[in-house]
């Protein structure tokens, strides 16, 4: 129970705020409150928004919480993730004529093994070199941007725009948007977000990998003594995360648009902490906590659109009082684990 | 009923009939005049001093003059600008206008499924009866700017920094270049880029540091088509004491007595004259051109620097601006390069 009432708290805790916010500049908290809501459910194409924001999400924050529960701290989801896109789109451009049901199989398979070497790479640093995963993910952040960028302008450049974007993928590769959400781009990459969710739960809590993950994530040492690789599962989460991360791609690009776009992601790795934090790095939780940052991240544009005071800008304060009231909690209860176990 | 609906935890049920009954009285009242224009700004955002603020004052002055009502908003990412163009779209705005080339994919989807409104693009082409794109011929005012450049330059070395590394600021360089050599073939022309990303339009610090390194190697004027990178070059200029011509909006304010001119894109006059148009009735969908005829393109003069533009150099870009015009010059244009 209590494990629910604390994200449920920062959450109200940080809407209140937000809304005390945008009281401060002038509106009506309750009508921005009504505006948020129809803005994100409002009609079927506006929930199709919040889902579309939201599936990228679930995959950053299964990803993030895979790591946390190896004890690793993953800020390279954004890297992971452009990697993934990246290997999506040029499988498709690449390999342009292949028929639909193997072309998007290829395609995602191609996203997660990009995925996967981008996390084992800090993964397998630190478990041979004992270097810390936290710088190693910054870095190959800024690897993958530039990498991504130099095969997007260099090598797959489309030609017919200004926009650096690599060419379209083949139409077989394309996954249909479901008609019932009023033409917003949410296809079966959304499906697969909820069963990869079922999946992180089943491979965590119900396999031997899942059971050594978590052990060496509460105790490396006691995990080491029992007689776990921990080396090896540590490489083995990072690289699992990377893989995780890596199917935004399966939803950016053969979901959406049919092409990398060099800065597609409104930081959707950075995001996945704050939604692996806010779910308690739990599968259900971070489903839960996806949809509500893609409703506030939807939402927000109708604020924009919709109130003569709150702008972009506003929106994005009221966005960062969620996040930091939940962090807040989260670091809380960190705090709190360290004195009851001192 | 009375006490649930009108005590205090009924606050926010009452407030909602109240408002729900006052949006019934207000939008049987409005008055049938009343134009609604939607702008879909770039990315940069309405403070970058140069296009989408040049858009935005267009739109602004459209209020005030015509009684237009505007509501703009800023893209927080890519994806953002379909939702936005549709959330116009069905909140019964009469014109939205899209600023960018970024937004043409999503202008052209979001048209073909609300065919009764109205659209425009700047600086892209949408080919729906719907949609007006409102294209620059930026190459025509490039040209002018060169010229007048190697008319000043003293050291016959002049200099290019553009943003992004595309189409269309290679459509500048070219056109730059090609007007320099026309009146003085022997000047040299040095052309650097900020980056290949659309971070590119904002990184001053790069934009001063090409500017130095150029300064250094014996250029004396630079034209900047930067964006908000632009701001770096400006500063190199003030700070080395030689020279540097704007872009897109007057910028001539900027480092008064540093800026030879600036090469005006007048954005704002293309988004108030599709709204003046749309709001008498006049909208047509198809491609309108603005160039140096129709004042769409042209060069600055100002108080700040009317000193260090010469009349005679001023005399012989007015002469070229006619020429070319008439159709007496040819500018090479990058976009119809073979």
């Amino acid at each position: 129970m209590k494990r629910l009432l604390q994200p449920l708290l920062s959450v109200l805790l940080g809407l209140a705020l937000g809304l005390g916010v945008t009281a401060l500049a002038g509106e009506n908290p309750w009508t921005v409150l009504k505006i948020l809501a129809s803005g994100a459910f409002g009609t079927g194409y506006d929930f199709g928004m919040t889902l579309f924001y939201a599936t990228p999400l679930v995959f950053t924050g299964l990803s993030v919480a895979v790591a946390f529960h190896a004890g690793l701290f993953n800020i390279g989801a954004e890297g992971q993730l452009t990697m993934g896109a990246l290997a999506a789109a040029a499988t498709g451009a690449i390999l342009f004529r292949v028929a639909s049901p193997w072309a998007p199989l290829l395609a995602g398979v191609a996203a997660v093994l990009a995925g996967t070497l981008w996390g084992a790479i800090p993964g397998w640093l630190r478990a041979r070199r004992g270097s810390h995963e936290v710088i190693n993910t910054i870095m190959l952040n800024f690897i993958a941007a530039g990498l991504a960028n130099y095969v997007t302008l260099y090598l797959l450049k489309n030609p017919e725009s200004q926009n650096p974007e690599t060419r379209a993928v083949g139409d077989g590769y394309l996954l249909a948007p479901f008609s019932w959400l009023g033409g917003a781009p949410v296809g079966w990459a959304t499906p697969l977000a909820l069963v990869t969710a079922a999946g992180v739960g089943v491979l965590l809590w119900r396999t031997s990998l899942g059971f050594e993950i978590r052990a060496v994530g509460q105790n490396e040492a006691a995990a080491r003594a029992a007689g776990i690789a921990t080396g090896r599962v540590q490489l083995l989460a990072f690289a699992l995360a990377g893989g995780l991360a890596g199917l935004v791609g399966v939803a950016e690009v053969l979901g959406n648009v049919g092409r990398f776009r060099v800065g597609f992601s409104p930081e959707y790795g950075f995001l996945g902490i704050a939604v692996a934090l806010l779910g308690r790095n739990r599968p259900g939780g971070i489903l839960a906590a996806a949809l509500l940052f893609g409703a506030l991240h939807k939402g927000a544009t109708s604020l924009d659109m919709e109130t003569e005071h709150v702008t972009r800008e506003l929106s994005l304060v009221f966005q960062a009082l969620i996040i930091l009231s939940v962090s807040a909690d989260g670091l809380w209860s960190w705090l709190h684990r360290r004195r009851s176990s001192c | 009923m009375m006490r649930w609906l009108f005590g205090a935890a009924g606050q926010p049920l009452r407030r909602m009939v109240l408002w729900g009954l006052l949006g019934l009285v207000t939008t049987g009242r409005l008055p049938a005049a009343d134009f609604r224009v939607g702008l879909v700004l770039d990315r940069g955002g309405k403070d970058d001093k140069s296009f989408n603020s040049s858009a935005f004052a267009g739109a602004t002055e459209a209020k005030t003059k015509l009684g237009i009502a505007l509501k703009y908003v800023e893209a927080p990412d890519d994806n953002a600008f379909e939702p936005m163009l549709r959330g116009f779209a069905m909140k019964d705005y009469d014109l939205i206008i899209g600023i960018g080339f970024a937004q043409k994919e999503a202008i052209k989807k979001v048209a073909a499924l609300f065919p009764k409104k109205h659209f425009a693009i700047v600086d892209s082409e949408v080919d729906a009866p719907n949609v007006r794109s409102l294209l620059f011929e930026e190459h025509e005012g490039a040209y002018v700017i060169g010229a007048m450049a190697a008319l000043s330059t003293k050291s016959g070395k002049l200099g290019f920094i553009g943003g992004m590394d595309i189409p269309l600021i290679h459509r500048f360089a070219l056109a730059y270049e090609a007007g320099a050599r026309h009146v003085k073939p022997e000047v040299t022309v040095t052309a650097n880029y900020v980056g290949i990303t659309s971070a590119a339009w904002n990184n001053p610090p790069r934009g001063k540091e090409l500017a130095v390194n150029q300064y250094a190697a014996g250029v004396d004027i630079i034209f900047a088509a930067a964006g908000a990178s632009g701001l770096g070059v400006f500063d190199a200029a003030e700070e080395k004491h030689q020279f540097v011509i704007g872009v897109d909006a007057n910028q001539d304010w900027i480092k008064p007595g540093r800026v030879l001119t600036s090469m005006l894109k007048r954005v704002d006059v293309a988004v108030y004259a599709t709204i003046a148009a749309a709001q008498s009735g006049k909208f047509a969908g198809g491609v309108e051109h603005f160039g140096l005829a129709n004042q769409g393109i042209d060069y600055s003069v100002d108080e700040h620097n009317a000193a260090i533009l010469t009349a005679s150099v001023r005399k012989q870009a007015d002469a070229l601006k006619a020429d070319i015009i008439a159709g007496r010059i040819t500018v090479p244009d990058y976009y119809k390069k073979p």
